[in-house]
């Protein structure tokens, strides 16, 4: 299965595409709104700052396309800034838009625990999720980020606990987001990302 | 809180073989790079640090395509550094296929590059290795491999990375370095109690004892060993049942 992988000049691209070929998928990078408009499979990795994600899309003219292929259900998935993506805005970078699909603004976890969010945790899941099938809150996965969604968005499937509780996984329909990387989170990521494979099929 | 506590093992590499030495003298071949990044990956450490010790430049394309190798064989997080100078330097380990990238005396000499990295890769991706000795009351930063002073206060100069994007720290013993006599307590404990992000402890390792004890007194996030695990002295599994049993939260690979 050809899935595209939003490539925009920075974040984790060859890990993300490392993990898909494991799973016998074939990640295409796209860099541009027609290639994308062309994929029914999306995956939009990232890390590092928010600015640099939203302005990159802006810059290469994707923010049209991919709003309209989130709109037509085409199978998504967003990784870390991938999520923070989808909602209106963010703390980060307060002047810049999301891409609104998804009512809310990112805001920094809380000072009272070290930040970045860095390491191995569990999920508390919230109800049933094709994402999350067969993953349970024993699996760990990993995060590396500063800023979250809130939990309390009904988009929210799955919430983890980090001096507050946020938004770890989103699904709604086809289209779901992790803060974390099932790329580098071992089996358990792994599974999540055959678990979006089969979604898209 | 149910942050889990990390097991980092590390490759020290000299082009494309992992070496082993006491306080960076008297290097012995330990293995192949890859083939001990794949044991690790599913023996459930938790990330994987790779360092270049020769950090020379005409060996600097054997260390990459080491990184590719390594990278090849992990489903977790890659730390990978040594004789990164420049942003350039940086662009390369990660297009390699390094998720974080650890800078030392390059950044003790121009700390811009703490933040010309963090603005690049963003601060989760920008790790400051700090090489620490007792002096006295306190610890004075060590660079070039330990051999030199860099007339810095160990604590300031965790203060100063982390207020320039640092996102994490990775604190070595040079004291303890080597001596498999545990890790560093009172100096993790006087740096990670301090500063606002994880601090991963290393120099000492030897016991599952040693690494209850940093992750409790020592405060430690995260915590490092070579030798021990490459060895085959210390299972990283039995480790984490050991920690697991003391009520410290390890991951469980599922």
């Amino acid at each position: 299965m050809n899935v595209a992988i939003v490539d925009y000049g920075a974040g984790n691209v060859p890990s993300v595409e490392r993990a898909l070929r494991k799973l016998g998928a074939t990640p295409e990078r796209v860099r541009t709104p027609e290639a994308l408009a062309g994929a029914s499979t999306i995956v939009l990795p990232g890390q590092g700052h928010y600015a640099a994600l939203i302005r990159a899309l802006d810059e290469r003219g994707m923010r049209v396309a991919l709003v309209e292929a989130l709109l037509h259900g085409k199978a998504f998935l967003g990784i870390c800034l991938g999520l923070q993506a989808l909602y209106q805005s963010s703390e980060e970078a307060p002047d810049l838009a999301g891409l609104g699909i998804l009512q809310g603004k990112i805001c920094a976890l809380p000072d009272s625990v070290k930040l970045p969010h860095m390491g191995w945790n569990r999920l508390s899941v919230r109800r049933e999720s094709r994402l999350l099938a067969g993953l349970t809150g024993d699996d760990y996965f990993y995060f590396a980020h500063t800023f979250a969604a809130s939990a309390a968005s009904g988009e929210t499937v799955a919430a983890c606990e980090y001096g507050v509780e946020f938004g770890a996984v989103v699904e709604v329909g086809r289209m779901c987001a992790v803060q974390f990387h099932p790329e580098k989170s071992g089996n358990s990521g792994a599974k999540l990302l055959e678990n979006f494979l089969g979604m898209a099929v | 809180m149910r942050l889990a506590r990390r097991i980092i093992p590390c490759l020290d590499v000299d082009g494309a073989r992992v070496v082993k030495g006491v306080n960076f003298v008297g290097l012995r071949d330990a293995g192949d790079p890859a083939e001990l990044a794949a044991r690790y990956n599913a023996e459930g450490a938790d990330e994987l640090v790779v360092l270049d010790i020769a950090a020379s430049r005409d060996r600097r394309p054997t260390f990459l395509e080491t990184i590719r190798r390594v990278a090849e064989q992990l489903a977790i997080p890659l730390t990978a550094g040594g004789g990164i100078r420049t942003l350039d330097d940086a662009r390369a380990v990660v297009e390699a296929g390094a998720d974080k990238v650890t800078v030392n005396t390059a950044a003790v000499e121009r700390p811009e590059l703490i933040s010309e990295l963090s603005q690049e890769f963003g601060t989760q991706a920008v790790v400051l290795a700090i090489d620490a000795k007792r002096e006295g009351e306190h610890w004075d930063v060590r660079v070039r491999g330990g051999r030199d002073s860099a007339q810095l206060n160990a604590l300031d100069w965790a203060w100063s990375g982390v207020a320039m994007g640092a996102g994490e720290i990775l604190l070595t013993s040079m004291d303890k370095d080597g001596t498999q006599s545990g890790f560093d307590v009172a100096l993790t404990s006087a740096i990670s109690g301090q500063v606002s992000v994880p601090v991963i402890a290393s120099g000492g390792a030897k016991r599952p004892e040693d690494f209850a004890k940093i992750f409790t007194a020592g405060l430690a996030d995260a915590a490092l060993a070579a030798s021990i695990f490459h060895d085959g002295v210390q299972s990283i599994r039995e480790l984490k049942d050991f920690l697991a049993a003391k009520n410290i939260e390890v991951r469980f690979p599922c």
